[in-house]
């Protein structure tokens, strides 16, 4: 009984972690798209650590056009189906991939320079905890318990394993 | 299965917040952008772009350089010649030091349509180190031993001086005279006499002169003339500029050659007018520390600064200067100042006004350099409605108590903490209000000035006008007019600060106002008691 009852609170934890990472997605990418002349060249630029060439690659004056509309797309389509609850696995997978990128570009490394950042950071910072919750995410969807998904429902409501 | 309003709200759920994070995010982005886009419509500042340059065609410009020390390396390698042992070292930097890209930028950088054929230098190591890199079996470059052997061979059509400033004058005016083209160092002259025969000269000469403020090449000066032109900063009535050194090399204290010596260096064409003093090579090599050959911190660093506000507000030569200063860094036998404050004085100065007509008018120039401090002082123009930092990079903050602004600022528009302008050459837009990660990594140096994306230095672009006007005719950014200003306000300095007390410039005469009993150029040379040989 008590494990049936943490159960559906730990359903429910989820589908609002989901929401609130599909929330935060999102509106980085409207904001993005609604903004012509926003680009991610600065970030890139000034990249550090051991992917630093890979990133400065990217802030290349041919494909830096390319790049910010990747990303601005990526994070809507995050968003839009962590928020909604539908292919949702796939959204997941999007945001461990711009959370990786974002962790690599500016690394909390010991002895690199930290930009722009409001706390103090040591191998753990914000995008690494971010990228593993939509991992979480990831393995356990939840819209079919709150979203979109809940109308592909077969008879059988999935449930979390116990733990 | 039927739908009950329990599985609609489990469905759908997720609609009603996706709809409000747009809403939000697009309200919030484009209210901000029309801000945005208000405030630039109503400073209406036109970035500039680079100025398209007639091709300099036909036969190659026939270059000789006089002068190959540091600065006639770093000149020749913009005109397109870098020495052999410069490559190497930039090479191995590349290799030890990533994102070195010294050697890179070089081998990108545009040609220009010239061939170097002469070399005049009187440290026989420097010369055969220009010939030793630059001499090919099509452009066999010729090694002379005196700027006018050069001038006179018949070989040549520009020269490039890159001497000590006692040599800038002589030299250039018997170029003009036989038409060649002159590409001079800063400052222009060394005393106020020479400064008169040099305009006459450049005036009446077919060649093209240039004075070597390569920074009127730098698009954000360009930019900060139409902020000015705008009226965005209102009265200017205080501009501060400085310069900051800390180090040995920024103090003039360069490297003496180990095969330095009388047998290598002909000693009496170095002094050449200045006083008789036996073979030494500190003075040979570090000349920027005695009056005698060199104008310390006035005609050195001040002139840069000088002429790059000269560039955006065309203030021409002030009505009065009083310096002061002194050695205090490095007491080890130079006789010019290592700090130095300068004061400049324009009463008549104006731009126009936000205020009421006649409460504006007039502004100081202040000059403050040291050589025993590195802390970057930024360059600002501070007038009634805003304060513009002029560098690499334009950043223009609202003034508080602005007039022009008033109703912006009440209304929450603009905030004197934000800045209402931005400018970096090295982005594609003018950003106005910006960001604290975009201000930040503006400030990251992100600003190199680029051309079709391309890293170009401005000495390069200084350069290939000078030889497009040679082959093609127009005007030159900093020709007799720029280098005349230039070269009066610096002797206006030096003379200030060892007489200690103003001079002042009688514009409509066009002479310093004479003081009684001093002879200003005497005193401007002169190495006082000061002169002992170390």
């Amino acid at each position: 009984m008590a494990n049936a009852k943490s159960n559906v609170a730990l359903q429910n934890s989820l589908v609002v972690l989901r929401i609130l990472i599909g929330w935060h997605f999102l509106y980085e990418g409207v904001v993005k798209i609604y903004n012509p002349e926003w680009t991610a060249f600065g970030y890139l630029a000034t990249a550090q650590g051991p992917l630093k060439s890979v990133f400065s690659l990217l802030a290349n004056n041919e494909i830096i056009g390319w790049v910010d509309t990747f990303n601005a797309l990526a994070l809507l389509f995050a968003g839009i189906t962590l928020i909604l609850g539908i292919f949702e696995k796939k959204g997941a997978l999007a945001a461990i991939v711009l959370l990786a990128m974002y962790y690599l570009a500016h690394p909390p490394f010991p002895g690199l320079q930290q930009l722009n950042v409001e706390g103090n950071y040591w191998f753990v910072n914000k995008n690494l905890i971010e990228l593993m919750a939509c991992v979480i995410l990831y393995l356990y969807p939840t819209g079919k318990i709150f979203g979109l998904a809940y109308f592909m429902k077969k008879k059988k409501t999935p449930k979390i394993e116990k733990v | 299965m039927k739908m009950k309003r329990r599985d609609l709200l489990k469905g759908l759920g997720g609609l009603p917040i996706l709809g409000a994070v747009w809403w939000a995010g697009a309200v919030n982005t484009i209210g901000s952008n029309k801000e945005r886009t208000e405030i630039l419509e109503q400073l209406n500042i036109r970035p500039s772009l680079p100025k398209t340059m007639a091709e300099i065609s036909g036969s190659p410009v026939r270059v000789g350089i006089v002068g190959f020390g540091i600065r006639g390396e770093q000149l020749c390698r913009s005109l397109g010649f870098a020495t052999k042992e410069w490559m190497e070292e930039m090479r191995l930097a590349a290799i030890e030091i990533p994102g070195h890209s010294a050697l890179k930028d070089y081998m990108s950088q545009g040609k220009l349509n010239v061939n170097l054929v002469g070399v005049c230098d009187i440290f026989d190591m420097r010369a055969e180190k220009a010939l030793n890199s630059f001499a090919t079996d099509d452009n066999k470059i010729k090694r002379y031993k005196t700027h006018q052997e050069m001038i006179y061979s018949g070989d040549i059509d520009a020269i490039i001086i890159a001497t000590p400033d006692h040599w800038h004058a002589p030299m250039a005016i018997d170029a003009l005279n036989n038409n060649i083209s002159v590409y001079v160092e800063k400052p222009m002259t060394h005393n106020i006499e020479e400064t008169y025969r040099l305009r006459e000269a450049a005036q009446n000469s077919k060649g093209v002169f240039v004075v070597g403020h390569q920074h009127r090449q730098t698009l954000s000066f360009k930019t900060a003339q139409d902020v000015v032109e705008k009226g965005t900063l209102g009265h200017v009535s205080l501009i501060q500029t400085n310069t900051n050194r800390n180090d040995d090399n920024g103090a003039w204290n360069y490297d003496i050659h180990e095969k330095a010596n009388e047998n290598t260096i002909d000693w009496d064409m170095f002094l050449g007018s200045a006083p008789k003093v036996p073979f030494n090579k500190n003075h040979f090599f570090r000349w920027r520390k005695w009056w005698a050959y060199g104008s310390g911190l006035s005609g050195d660093l001040l002139t840069h600064d000088y002429d790059r506000l000269n560039c955006v507000l065309n203030m021409g030569i002030p009505q009065s200067i009083m310096a002061s200063g002194g050695v205090y860094a490095h007491n080890d036998g130079r006789n010019v100042p290592d700090v130095l404050q300068a004061n400049m004085e324009f009463p008549d100065f104006s731009k126009g006004s936000s205020q009421i007509e006649g409460k504006e008018k007039g502004m100081t120039f202040c000059y403050s350099a040291t050589l025993g401090n590195g802390f970057g002082r930024p360059t600002i123009l501070m007038g009634h409605d805003a304060t513009m930092e002029l560098g690499n990079k334009l950043t223009v903050w609202p003034d508080a108590w602005s007039t022009r602004y008033a109703q912006s600022i009440e209304e929450g528009k603009m905030n004197p903490r934000v800045p209402i302008f931005q400018y970096n050459p090295a982005s594609n837009v003018p950003d106005a209000i910006s960001s604290a990660t975009s201000q930040y990594f503006a400030d990251k140096g992100l600003m190199w000035t680029y051309i079709d994306g391309v890293k170009v230095d401005s000495t390069y672009l200084h350069l290939r006008e000078w030889l497009s006007v040679i082959k093609n005719g127009g005007s030159v950014s900093c020709g007799i007019k720029e280098g005349f200003e230039e070269a009066i306000t610096a002797h206006m300095t030096g003379l200030s600060w060892k007489l200690g007390r103003r001079i002042e410039w009688d514009a409509e005469k066009e002479i310093i106002v004479p003081i009684d009993g001093v002879d200003f150029d005497k005193i401007l040379l002169s190495n006082d008691s000061s002169l002992e040989l170390v």
